[in-house]
């Protein structure tokens, strides 16, 4: 829970010697609460008061790097647990755990897989995130395969072995790439945490429940590590999604550090679709890191949607740059078709004139990211605006005829917009399926 | 322990409803379903009462579909040009719990079927299978107003839950559910605000709140789930936190939206995961009954909800 003003009032010398430039204590501790000063302004405080106060300023759930290299990535420092009350932040990475058990090219063919799985979807680009070697086999073994893995992907690394020595190794043979070690528990935490410390690597946490989790954080962060991720160990999602749900509570309603961690989850299931739901599941329900085992594209092109539509800042729906955009070959006699500047709306219409296979201008209106029906209802989809985005778009410098096709569903202001603009509105689909046969018969 | 939990008490609570009536209860169907019921958010079954299992209803129509992707179609063989033997297939060998019937045929570009045809088709229906219906419009606000007070009354007293109304045409629909003793889809744009004056509207005309089954307009996976998503982890915390006006059940029509995208066209299991990780995901924010097409899909996702509800758990 954030210190109200009232609070850090009470932590200050109280004394009102305006060297922190405020008139009053109470006036300072105002501005600390906003976060709009730092607290270094203040020279008389107590080293009690400035390490609450300094604890306070940290983020509620501690932000954790994967990785070292361009495809590095963020997890965890996440402030809500509703979507809807503001975001959530840092989307959850996906990885696949690899046993070193396999043959080597066996290794490579499933890492050939995964360093395939990258998916265009509404102009933003979705992939995976990490790699995991898990250890079956002696430590020699494991080296070997850990280098086959650091050679044959650039995604990032997690290291899993029960054998310290070599995950030591292993952790200094990739230690470039900054690999998360896995894992410590009640019967190693001292060593590995020494490991993590001298390699300067993040390390998951593993205990079956809460108590256990917090206690061994404390006593990592005792040995100086703190970049920690949690996992409570194999169960049934019911009680994953239960851990999950109650470790995002802790860490945002009662500032509990202990479980201030992103937390990982490891799906088990060999089915393919149970994979995906229940992988889905996690991520809508706060995991930081989920791992997977399925490779079929299909089938991770549906978890990364997911991930990508939770993703979304409610406030801020994706859109794109509203101008005049030229599909194919395209001539002066090309369709002219209007959309908003909605990514769904544009991404939906595009790919349909694509497959239409003829070569066409769309132009995106901006419609602040609001979707056909719901800017025509709120006036930004309507003939002033289309009609403005036609004059400035450059669409009379580019195209010789004066036909325009519109979503069916704004059929409605056809006339309007046709006395408006001087174009001859042509009527579309009302859903963007029907555009290639609607293109096709056009003439 | 010595981690204190933090446990959230609800005060309210989402009403049960109630589908189909036995003998026993002035009905012809096999047995009676619930949905609904919940005092605590999805999955969380520590902080209050989740009694009953979200339900799949197979989605049927009155006529062969014409707008479903070829490898859908497949998946039911011959049986989808002839919707008795369809619905028969669905509760036979796929052993739905559950059909929801969508009057398409009534549409005017789908047949223009007159009211006195419709009725009759939901008579034998009823005659054909016993499980228990949800039965929906044709999407015609002019032609529904028409057929559905017809189709209300052949299944009267057999407690279907009949659709969908809206904001600006739920009278006759209200009427007819209340009447024949069904209850009612109420449908809103996206729009929690919507959403709660269009119960309020229903409630006013007699219909009570427990008869009342909030459909929030879905969009599929990729084709904005999230807002639907967030709209309904939106007005289910409401719920249970004591407003009645949107303590109601909610319907999602899964198989409509998955099955209109790209993506679903481009391989079956491309299809088959896309309903179901649309479907799986909802249940997340909340959906208490799901309308779904591809039995597989619906196969996979009543395994999942077994899954999910079935563990033991501390």
């Amino acid at each position: 829970m954030a210190l109200s003003g009232l609070d850090i009032y009470k932590l200050l010398p109280k004394t009102n010697c305006r060297q922190c430039g405020l008139a009053t204590c109470l006036a300072f501790a105002m501005q600390l609460a906003k976060k709009a000063l730092p607290i270094e302004k203040c020279p008389f405080i107590s080293g009690e008061a400035k390490s609450i106060l300094e604890a306070q300023a940290l983020p509620p759930i501690r932000p954790i790097i994967l990785g070292s290299n361009e495809s590095k990535f963020e997890i965890g420092n996440e402030t809500v647990l509703f979507r809807h009350e503001e975001k959530f932040r840092n989307p959850t990475g996906i990885g696949f755990i690899i046993d070193d058990s396999l043959s080597n090219e066996q290794i490579k063919t499933r890492l050939a897989k995964i360093n395939q799985l990258k998916f265009e979807r509404v102009g933003q680009s979705l992939e995976v995130n990490l790699v995991a070697l898990k250890q079956n086999k002696d430590a020699e073994r494991y080296l070997e395969a850990t280098k086959l893995i650091l050679n044959h992907t650039s995604r990032q690394i997690m290291l899993m072995a029960s054998d310290l020595p070599a995950l030591k190794q292993a952790g200094q043979i990739a230690k470039e790439r900054a690999p998360l070690l896995y894992c410590a528990t009640e019967n190693n935490f001292a060593q590995i945490g020494a490991i993590a410390k001298e390699l300067g690597l993040p390390l998951v946490v593993v205990a079956q429940d809460l108590d256990s989790l917090s206690r061994l954080t404390r006593e990592l962060n005792a040995l100086g590590v703190n970049n920690l991720v949690l996992d409570t160990g194999s169960k049934s999602v019911a009680d994953k999604i239960w851990d999950l749900t109650q470790i995002r509570r802790q860490a945002l309603k009662k500032s509990n550090r202990a479980l201030g961690y992103p937390v990982l989850a490891i799906v088990e299931k060999a089915d393919p679709y149970e994979e995906a739901m229940e992988a889905t599941a996690y991520i809508a329900k706060y995991a930081g890191i989920v791992m997977l085992k399925g490779t079929e594209a299909w089938e991770v092109i549906s978890i990364l949607t997911l991930r990508q539509n939770i993703y979304t800042d409610p406030q801020k729906p994706l859109q794109i740059d509203p101008k005049l955009y030229p599909v194919g070959q395209v001539s002066q006699n090309s369709p002219l078709l209007v959309t908003t500047n909605f990514s769904l709306s544009y991404y939906t219409v595009l790919g349909e004139v694509e497959a239409s296979k003829i070569p066409s201008y769309i132009l995106s209106v901006d419609t602040q990211g609001m979707s056909v029906l719901t800017a025509w209802a709120a006036e930004k989809f309507n003939p002033e605006a289309i009609t403005k985005s036609l004059e400035t778009s450059g669409v009379k410098d580019v195209i010789k005829h004066k036909n325009l096709i519109i979503p069916g569903y704004v059929a409605m202001m056809s006339g309007d917009l046709e006395d408006q603009s001087g174009f001859k509105i042509i009527v579309g689909p009302k859903e963007a399926a029907g555009i290639p046969a609607f293109l096709k018969n056009l003439n | 322990m010595e981690t204190q939990l933090v446990l959230e008490k609800w005060p309210g609570a989402v009403s049960t409803v109630s589908i189909g009536a036995k003998k026993e209860e002035g009905g012809t169907r096999s047995c009676s379903i619930k949905i609904g019921g919940e005092s605590a958010l999805p999955l969380l079954f520590k902080e209050g009462s989740i009694p009953n299992k979200p339900k799949i209803a197979f989605e049927v129509w009155d006529i062969a579909p014409c707008d479903w992707p070829e490898e859908l179609l497949a998946a039911y063989g011959e049986e989808i040009n002839d919707p008795l033997a369809w619905a028969d297939k669905c509760v036979n060998k796929y052993k739905a719990e559950l059909l929801c019937v969508k009057m398409q045929g009534a549409h005017p570009d789908f047949g223009n079927k007159g009211t006195g045809e419709s009725a009759k088709f939901i008579s034998r229906l009823l005659s054909r299978v016993n499980v228990p219906l949800v039965i929906i419009g044709s999407d015609d606000d002019t032609k529904d107003n028409l057929i559905m007070p017809a189709v209300s009354e052949a299944a009267k007293k057999e407690r279907c839950i009949i659709g969908c109304a809206v904001q600006d045409n739920y009278k006759t629909l209200a009427a007819s559910a209340l009447a024949d003793g069904h209850s009612l889809i109420a449908q809103s744009p996206i729009d929690i605000n919507i959403a709660k004056q269009l119960n309020i509207l229903i409630s006013d005309m007699g219909l009570a709140f427990e008869r009342i089954v909030m459909d929030p307009t879905i969009g599929a996976l990729g084709y904005g789930l999230e807002y639907a998503y967030s709209i309904m982890e939106r007005a289910r915390l409401a719920a249970l936190s004591g407003d009645k006006t949107l303590a109601c059940a909610f319907i999602c029509f899964i198989g409509q939206e998955a099955w209109k995208t790209k993506e679903a066209k481009s391989s079956i299991e491309q299809g088959i995961v896309w309903e179901a990780v649309t479907a799986s995901s909802l249940i997340q924010a909340g959906a208490d009954l799901l309308v779904m097409r591809h039995p597989k899909a619906i196969e996979k996702v009543n395994n999942f909800i077994e899954i999910l509800y079935s563990t033991p758990r501390l």
